[in-house]
């Protein structure tokens, strides 16, 4: 068990200077000043595949995307109610982020569950990029306090309220993990490690299925779903 | 008669609560694990947690902003008859859904599995899901609804009697493992197990497991209770926290439910209701009362029954 004290807790800004990114370790807690936008699968599919044009001024708008759909809705009156904010798991968007980088200028990508080392070598680091995950994953409720206003929806009659753009001002918003640093290392990498050490452990006394499954592994140091 | 505006009116509280107030036997069993966390960045994250479950109910916003796929459990007393009926019944459920995801506000999470339509009203073809218990006696119905969240947790696999607990308990920990890296469970969680039945009613069972039993009750079976404790412990003893962080909070409570099987299989399903464990319940009686509680109490000896007929105990038979 590491016991490094307690976590460091930074205020950053959404659109960071380098030299801010590059005092962050991974394993610090972050909360965010200033605009946020939400990108998914369909956003990355209509920027990306169908070549539609972004309809925010990237990155000088905000370099921070969440993987997010909010509880929220538009009210009649154009106005928004947004409830509570989570993100959603981010590996899963690991065929366009590199597209996305060059094409948004990000240099925080929000999310949950962080993503792959590769992505990290590949795409973040070249972009001076890192990653931020959402803590718990639950934290809905703390993440909407940090919600000042909804500065814009876009794409909501193409893509539905979950897929579209929320474009959303913030004020000590998070918390935030930092999973990604500059260099590319993840937090997650590292505590995945050090639990496979110890596995074997909790595993003693079981037994293998007696009939095995296409593709199965009892290496656990695999990532599966 | 069992007024269907009152049943439409008790769903929509339902679906607020169950979005914003964590239930209580959850929000103790956090605390204790809590307590217990000594990984510097799990404790972190269930503190934070602790946090969020109270700025939800401060501002009345939904504790997660993956809200879930809100569905309902309908137990009713066999002396029950409600206003129009089951079709009345079931079209208040769906409305109390829809106007509930526009109010709390709720993420409009339901979309069609391969259009990606979505109504951003939680309603479309089989949701919300409407399942349905009876139970002898009884001028009432129980409605309860459950937002499970989460993609991740879940699993089902097909063991053989030669497998055994030992090999009950490897597939156990795979899920754990697996699902659990990266906190993408959102453990701790209440793992619900289903053992035997078939396919499908394993996956019931286990769900059911999960979602509709409460944290620190135990399996009638003293035996069941016992293994419900020892995968309680073997889970939070794999070094892995929340959020597949170094620690040991995995498991805040486990549930385990049977079903009788074909003689010749063991099916096996594990189920994570997540750190937002959302569940509301609501008995709406005759007369027009109304009790909320968060304990579904949905497994009554009735519900786990293993003879040809029930016989009403000796103690009941006076009330029913």
């Amino acid at each position: 068990m590491e016991h490094s004290g307690k976590p460091n807790k930074i205020r950053l800004s959404t659109n960071p200077t380098n030299e801010a990114l590059s005092k962050l370790k991974i394993g610090d807690i972050v909360y965010l000043d200033g605009v946020v936008y939400t990108g998914r699968e369909g956003v990355y599919m209509r920027a990306i595949e169908d070549g539609e044009p972004i309809p925010m001024d990237l990155p000088a708008e905000s370099a921070a995307n969440f993987h997010c759909s909010p509880a929220a809705v538009q009210n009649e009156d154009g106005s928004f109610n947004m409830g509570a904010v989570t993100a959603t798991a981010s590996f899963r968007f690991s065929k366009w982020i590199g597209a996305w980088f060059k094409m948004s200028g990000a240099k925080l990508i929000l999310g949950k569950g962080g993503m792959s080392p590769e992505d990290y070598k590949k795409h973040f680091v070249p972009n001076g990029a890192i990653y931020l995950t959402t803590v718990g994953y639950g934290t809905g409720a703390l993440l909407g306090r940090g919600v000042k206003q909804v500065r814009a929806l876009h794409w909501r009659k193409e893509l539905g309220l979950a897929q579209a753009i929320w474009v959303i001002e913030v004020e000590n918003f998070g918390p935030f993990i930092v999973e990604s640093d500059l260099e590319g290392n993840s937090l997650f990498e590292r505590e995945n490690a050090k639990i496979a050490e110890n596995l074997s452990k909790a595993y003693e006394g079981t037994r293998p299925a007696v009939l095995k499954r296409f593709g199965e592994t009892d290496d656990r140091k695999d990532e599966l779903i | 008669m069992i007024s269907i505006d009152l049943i439409q009116q008790t769903a929509e509280t339902l679906m607020d609560k169950a979005a914003i107030e964590i239930p209580d036997d959850y929000l103790d069993g956090l605390k204790k694990t809590a307590s217990q966390e000594d990984g510097d960045l799990s404790s972190f994250v269930l503190q934070a947690m602790l946090e969020n479950y109270q700025a939800a109910k401060e501002d009345r916003r939904a504790m997660c902003g993956d809200t879930g796929c809100p569905r309902w459990y309908v137990k009713m007393g066999n002396e029950a008859q409600i206003e129009g009926g089951a079709i009345a019944l079931e079209a208040a459920l769906r409305r109390a859904t829809a106007n509930a995801t526009n109010g709390v506000p709720l993420r409009p999470n339901r979309v069609h599995p391969l259009w990606r339509t979505d109504h951003d009203n939680n309603v479309g073809i089989g949701a919300p899901e409407i399942e349905y218990g009876f139970e002898p006696g009884g001028d009432w119905v129980d409605l309860i609804t459950v937002h499970k969240g989460g993609l991740f947790g879940t699993d089902y696999r097909m063991l053989f009697p030669s497998d055994g607990i030992e090999g009950i308990k490897r597939f156990y920990l795979d899920c754990l493992v697996a699902f659990g890296k990266r906190g993408l469970a959102c453990q701790p969680a209440i793992i619900g197990i289903g053992l035997g039945g078939s396919k499908d009613t394993c996956m019931v069972l286990g769900k059911r497991a999960a979602c509709l039993r409460v944290v620190g009750d135990k399996n009638p079976d003293p035996k069941i209770a016992a293994l419900e404790d020892e995968f309680k412990e073997l889970g939070n003893s794999i070094g892995m926290g929340a959020m597949g962080f170094v620690g040991k909070s995995m498991v805040i409570d486990c549930n385990i439910e049977v079903g009788y099987c074909h003689t010749g299989g063991m099916q096996m399903s594990v189920h994570a209701f997540c750190l937002s464990s959302r569940r509301a319940v609501a008995r709406v009686f005759g007369d027009g009362r109304v009790e909320y509680r968060t304990d579904p109490d949905w497994f009554t000896d009735y519900q786990r029954r293993d003879t040809v007929e029930w016989n009403i105990p000796e103690n009941q038979t006076k009330s029913a």
